[in-house]
């Protein structure tokens, strides 16, 4: 029974189960049910389709890897021609199983055919060519057979799929119409329905974490195997050379990623920071309801638009006055200073719209306070608006650092492309992010070293981001404490 | 008849310090006082009493100007300060709150050091001109706060850290250290427990050698305890003012009758 047949029956029974629920325990009588009907009706439809349908979840995500597994095992030796390899031989048996099942669904051969031909007595590519599926060569016996064994054990498969899935589901009715009496607390049930299913919701958060993280580990390990760490985090050159005998430091990157995160800051934070003081202490309501949301525009541009900008706007603007034909500092119009500015320019709102919201919970009898000793409004904010929501900005500027950190666009625009070691801030370089997207889209053998780095970059900058934000996290945990 | 006998109250010698006349106050369309009219004395304690939503705070914070930070307050009428309009144009509201100031209902100590709270306003006015007479500001004003001996052992430990008694009268030293010439107190008492309240009562009737203090409050013993002088608010209006003794024993209007023996409130 096709899956989504099987989930309409579940939800089906789940309906006539929550009716069901319902009607037993309205048409009672006796003394009050502990709870409301609805409750009784959605204990029983939640025992319907909770253990049903994870069932059904976890068949599905199991059946195709024990099933690959088996056949796999079933295959033998000799199946893997010269030259391939045991994964181009398991596509082709999942290829032409497929192919099966659209040549019975057509109705060119009966079920019981498919199963019964063998490779010697039928032109099984030609029986696929008319099924609409392309084989590149013909098909092997052992692929044949293996392919016959693929489906008929995914047939069993999906026989008890339905099964299981169909009596957990009537049970769980069952059972759920059983308890529907007066003195049960659906009420109470439900709720801890309720708890799983948020708690479901935040544990898959949690584990695509993990998995992200793991997935950075399993090729990060495999990079170092091929290419000695201490290379890696010793050498000041980056010269890829996909021919080999390439160079990989991380330094000239690391360090282009903190100078043009250092030089968007320090636009960033002050900036930002002073344009929430002002929304927050001084613009009158008319002033910020216009002001506010139109801060919050810039927030919304894409990061490729500023990296358009930096190219074409910024850029030559910075080279006219530092370049040849001004002071002479400047090569090309892609600079640490261009990417910095603009990076700047995007984190303003990130800043300030943070800033904002910490300004206005500092409570307002700390500002009474200090009016009433005779202070004026800048004395007010610089001694005890700022300090009070000091934690907080900080966490603010943490924040910020970490997207300048993990920025990529604006670099690849603005910056350049030449990883170089250099203090003048008019100098093109490269940043970690902008060249983990030149190392994998590039046609380079994915085992290599040159592209593999990529995942030792992205282990690097995500610890060195996930440092900063739990730093962030900690500082503004141990000071809120103080004041509240 | 009260908890505690009423203090002397040959307060009439005194001069007026703060002078009222005709005074309305507007919350955007909603009409807060309505002609009011008092003269405050020098070195005596007033106390405003009156139900919940009666002026008494929004008439308390005129005086210092503290309603100009609300946008959509509005002031009429003439308030002088030893004769002088401070609604005035050429006075500054940051000069008048230094020699008005105010305590508020919920002890507020700056995120700070209890000695760092305490040097603010003098800092701010420029009242020291080095560190020791600063240091000296700071423990006279402690000592008036009747809070010297709790602290001065760790004057540099954080105000936020002291309990709730003790950050009240932070906030009285805080305000005194500034030297004004009139204290004003919204509720001081009423997040404090009895002990905290008797401290505080007992350093509020201390300060009256030096200052003028008007004193919101919702406790009539707290009123008839520490005032010389109360006047009772009542939906938006000065219904009665003159010696405390004289209202909580005789009172002219039948409001503040009704009101003292809790009939209305």
């Amino acid at each position: 029974m096709p899956v989504l047949w099987l989930f309409l029956i579940v939800l089906a029974l789940a309906a006539m189960g929550f009716i069901a629920g319902r009607m037993r325990v309205t048409t009672a009588g006796g003394v009050r049910p502990h709870s409301l009907p609805n409750y009784y009706g959605w204990n029983v439809a939640m025992k319907v389709m909770a253990p049903a349908l994870l069932a059904l979840v976890v068949w599905l995500l199991v059946q195709p890897i024990l099933v690959d597994r088996q056949v796999t095992a079933g295959l033998g030796e000799n199946a893997v021609p010269e030259g391939s390899t045991l994964g181009l031989v398991m596509s082709d048996v999942r290829r032409v199983a497929d192919g099966l099942d659209t040549a019975v669904g057509r109705g060119l051969i009966t079920s019981g055919d498919a199963d019964a031909m063998s490779a010697a007595d039928s032109n099984v590519r030609s029986l696929l060519g008319e099924a609409g599926v392309a084989l590149g060569s013909d098909v092997s016996p052992e692929v044949l057979e293996a392919a016959q064994r693929y489906r008929a054990m995914n047939a069993t498969g999906d026989f008890w799929r339905t099964a299981v899935v169909l009596v957990l589901a009537i049970a769980g009715l069952a059972w759920g119409i059983a308890q529907s009496h007066g003195s049960f607390r659906a009420r109470n049930s439900v709720e801890t329905g309720i708890r799983m299913i948020l708690l479901a919701a935040a544990s898959i958060a949690i584990l695509t974490t993990i998995g992200i993280v793991l997935s950075l580990v399993g090729n990060t390990w495999h990079f170092f195997q091929i290419y000695p760490a201490s290379k890696f985090f010793g050498s000041f050159t980056w010269s890829p050379s996909f021919g080999g005998g390439s160079e990989l430091g991380i330094w000239p990157l690391l360090w282009g990623t903190l100078y043009i995160s250092i030089i968007a800051l320090i636009v960033a934070v002050p900036i930002g920071l002073f344009a929430a003081v002002y929304l927050s202490e001084y613009a009158g309501p008319r002033m910020r309801a216009w002001a506010k949301p139109l801060l919050e525009v810039l927030a919304g541009i894409p990061t490729i638009v500023y990296g358009l900008f930096a190219l074409l706007t910024v850029g030559p603007i910075l080279l006219t006055v530092f370049g040849r034909d001004g002071l002479g500092w400047m090569q090309a119009g892609t600079a640490v200073m261009t990417a910095g500015l603009v990076m700047g320019i995007m984190l303003i709102p990130f800043v300030s719209s943070l800033s904002d919201d910490i300004i206005n919970a500092v409570p307002q009898s700390l500002r009474d306070g200090s009016y009433g000793l005779g202070a004026t409004q800048s004395e007010t904010i610089k001694q005890v608006i700022l300090p009070a929501a000091l934690p907080g900005i900080v966490g603010a500027v943490l924040l910020a650092a970490s997207r300048a950190i993990g920025e990529t666009m604006i670099v690849v625009f603005g910056a350049g492309a030449a990883a170089r070691l250099s203090l003048n801030p008019f100098d093109a370089m490269t940043t970690v992010t902008a060249k983990i997207v030149s190392q994998l889209t590039g046609d380079a053998d994915f085992a290599s070293p040159e592209a593999l780095v990529a995942f030792a970059l992205g282990m690097t900058l995500f610890i060195i981001t996930l440092g900063l934000n739990v730093f962030a996290l900690y500082i503004v945990r141990k000071y809120r404490e103080q004041y509240e | 008849m009260y908890d505690a006998p009423l203090r002397k109250t040959d307060v009439e010698a005194n001069e007026i310090k703060i002078s009222a006349k005709d005074v309305q106050v507007y919350y955007g369309d909603n009409h807060a006082i309505k002609d009011v009219s008092v003269e405050l004395q020098d070195k005596t304690v007033t106390a405003f009493i009156g139900p919940s939503g009666c002026g008494k705070s929004t008439f308390l914070r005129c005086l210092n100007r503290m309603n100009d930070t609300i946008d959509i307050c509005r002031v009429e009428g003439l308030i002088s300060l030893d004769g002088e309009d401070i609604y005035d144009k050429r006075v500054d509201p940051v000069q008048l709150r230094a020699k008005v100031g105010m305590v508020f209902q919920k002890a507020n100590p700056f995120p700070k050091s209890i000695y760092d709270n305490v040097a603010y306003g003098p800092r701010i006015h420029g009242l020291a001109k080095n560190k020791a007479e600063l240091d000296e500001i700071v423990e006279k004003a402690l000592r008036r706060g009747a809070i010297w001996d709790e602290v001065k052992d760790r004057l540099h430990a954080p105000g936020t850290g002291l309990s709730g008694g003790q950050q009240q009268r932070l906030c009285i030293a805080r305000a005194v250290a500034t030297e004004p010439e009139v204290l004003l107190m919204d509720e001081p008492c009423s997040a404090l427990d009895p002990i905290a309240t008797a401290q505080v009562e007992e350093l509020i009737d201390e300060l009256r050698t030096k200052y003028s203090v008007v004193i919101v409050t919702h406790s009539m013993q707290q009123a008839a305890r520490v005032s010389q002088k109360t006047a009772f608010f009542h939906l938006g209006n000065l219904v009665e003012y003159g010696e405390t003794s004289q209202i909580f024993t005789n009172p002219v209007d039948s409001r503040t009758e009704s009101y003292i023996t809790g009939r209305i409130g």
